[in-house]
């Protein structure tokens, strides 16, 4: 009988956690189903966008990839990893960035000092992200366009290999926009497996290696982004893009 | 049996002659009431943020008991902190009967459990709104206890200050394992009380006096620390 040695766990650390592959998820809240047998193939690189109407579970589904949240039933299956033995290796970026109740270099320092990192890189993590003016001042008093970017400098400090966003530029205004495009790209153009959450077409369309689009708890439709924008295949995401309410 | 105009004038005279007695006892009621609030603030903040983050089994019991604790009767602590420290009782070989230590250990048994409960309160709130962020760092319970209770340190200083209101304003406890003797257990409270029953009101009034500019300068001290860090978005 094979025995599993610290090497051989050492070595599980060091395995790369993706394909993602998701099997019959269901995420259910009383007698209310979000998840209905979502099932998903990611591959091991670029940037999926995740779209679909309110309600449809695509916060949720991101929380569940990410480990926070157990699912009622199916599977995640993060290459040979199960969800929660993963989530040290991802991030989340949320929606509204919450920020500690300390200045922007400590928010920094915070998480390159929990997860055992190099305190030396928070000036060059602030100044990847436009901050490195701000460091001394409270994070707290960041608009929302620069809290969103501290948020990304955090996210990015943990070296992940999977970084989810959760409409990270819902509210704010075209520069802040362009400036967290700009660095969600260049984290992928590094390697970093990005998961993006938005109801902005532009921005799909600017950023989406493919388009995830769930519908009803499920994924009506899985395309390269190539071919989803012109000619989406199933009728919830034709109308969702041609402006029509979709329930 | 003194006027409360000549018992206010003569209080006066001894607050600006910087009386030596007066002093003393201000002194100490300052010692013993800083140094139970600041032990009971290591115990019970902890203990309110380890309760504020965790989900057991049991959990609304211990809350109910927390806050029943907070209305804990002084005489009652007084008499059972009396009971252990006397010659007969288990901890009497201490010798702390009647001495400054007796009456902050009574202090600390009478405060602790406000700090514990009132911080409690604030680690939730503040818990509530970084839970999920620190799920996602991943964050050890240890590392989320140290990271709530330095985000919450201006509203754990107004826990703080409640504690210490409650300390240097006790008289029921302090009196029964003190025993309120001059030179060496005798504050401002139980100071207060025996000047008034031998109808000095002129000492009772200025330790009164004393007793509230002390009060009324650390709520300003600490009311003008929230609002500088309120100012900063640390509250």
């Amino acid at each position: 009988m094979a025995m599993t040695t610290a090497s051989d766990a050492v070595d599980a650390q060091k395995m790369p956690i993706l394909p993602l592959a998701v099997r019959d998820l269901v995420l259910r809240f009383g007698d209310v189903t979000v998840l209905d047998g979502l099932c998903l193939d990611l591959g091991a690189s670029g940037c999926t966008v995740v779209m679909g109407p309110n309600g449809s579970g695509k916060s949720l589904l991101l929380k569940l990839l990410h480990g926070l949240m157990q699912p009622t039933a199916g599977q995640i299956l993060w290459d040979r990893h199960g969800a929660a033995d993963v989530t040290a290796r991802q991030a989340l970026v949320f929606q509204k960035p919450v920020l500690l109740r300390r200045s922007v270099a400590a928010n920094v320092d915070f998480v390159l000092k929990v997860r055992g990192k190099d305190r030396a890189r928070r000036n060059a993590l602030l100044d990847h992200v436009g901050l490195a003016h701000k460091a001394d001042q409270p994070a707290r008093l960041l608009s929302g366009g620069e809290a969103q970017r501290l948020a990304l400098a955090r996210a990015l400090a943990t070296d992940p290999e999977v970084m989810f966003l959760d409409e990270p530029t819902a509210s704010l205004d075209p520069a802040s926009v362009l400036a967290i495009e700009q660095i969600v790209s260049e984290a992928r153009d590094s390697g970093v497996r990005i998961i993006f959450v938005t109801h902005d077409m532009g921005q799909a369309r600017r950023m989406a290696d493919d388009v995830v689009f769930l519908h009803r708890g499920c994924v009506a439709e899985h395309s390269p982004a190539s071919k989803f924008f012109p000619e989406p295949r199933c009728d919830a995401a034709r109308d969702y893009l041609n402006g029509r309410i979709v329930v | 049996m003194q006027s409360i105009a000549d018992a206010l004038g003569l209080a006066a005279k001894l607050v600006l002659s910087g009386d030596p007695d007066l002093f003393e006892i201000v002194l100490l009621s300052l010692q013993v009431s800083l140094t139970a609030t600041v032990i009971a603030c290591l115990v019970g903040f902890p203990v309110g943020a380890l309760v504020a983050i965790s989900r057991f089994r049991g959990r609304n019991a211990v809350l109910i008991v927390m806050n029943a604790l907070m209305g804990l009767p002084p005489v009652v602590v007084g008499l059972l902190v009396y009971l252990h420290l006397s010659r007969s009782g288990p901890l009497g070989f201490l010798g702390l009967l009647y001495t400054p230590t007796a009456m902050i250990i009574a202090q600390i048994i009478l405060i602790a459990p406000i700090i514990a409960a009132l911080s409690q309160q604030v680690i939730e709130d503040l818990h509530s709104e970084y839970s999920e962020q620190f799920r996602s760092l991943c964050l050890t319970r240890v590392q989320t206890v140290q990271a709530l209770l330095w985000d919450a340190r201006y509203s754990l200083l107004t826990v703080g200050l409640a504690g210490f209101g409650r300390a240097v304003a006790e008289v029921g406890a302090v009196i029964i394992v003190g025993g309120n003797i001059d030179h060496l257990t005798r504050v401002m409270t139980t100071a207060i009380a025996l000047e008034t029953s031998k109808g000095d009101l002129a000492l009772a009034l200025a330790l009164g006096i004393v007793l509230l500019v002390i009060a009324l300068g650390v709520n300003a001290a600490v009311h003008s620390v929230r609002m500088t860090a309120a100012r900063q978005a640390y509250v």
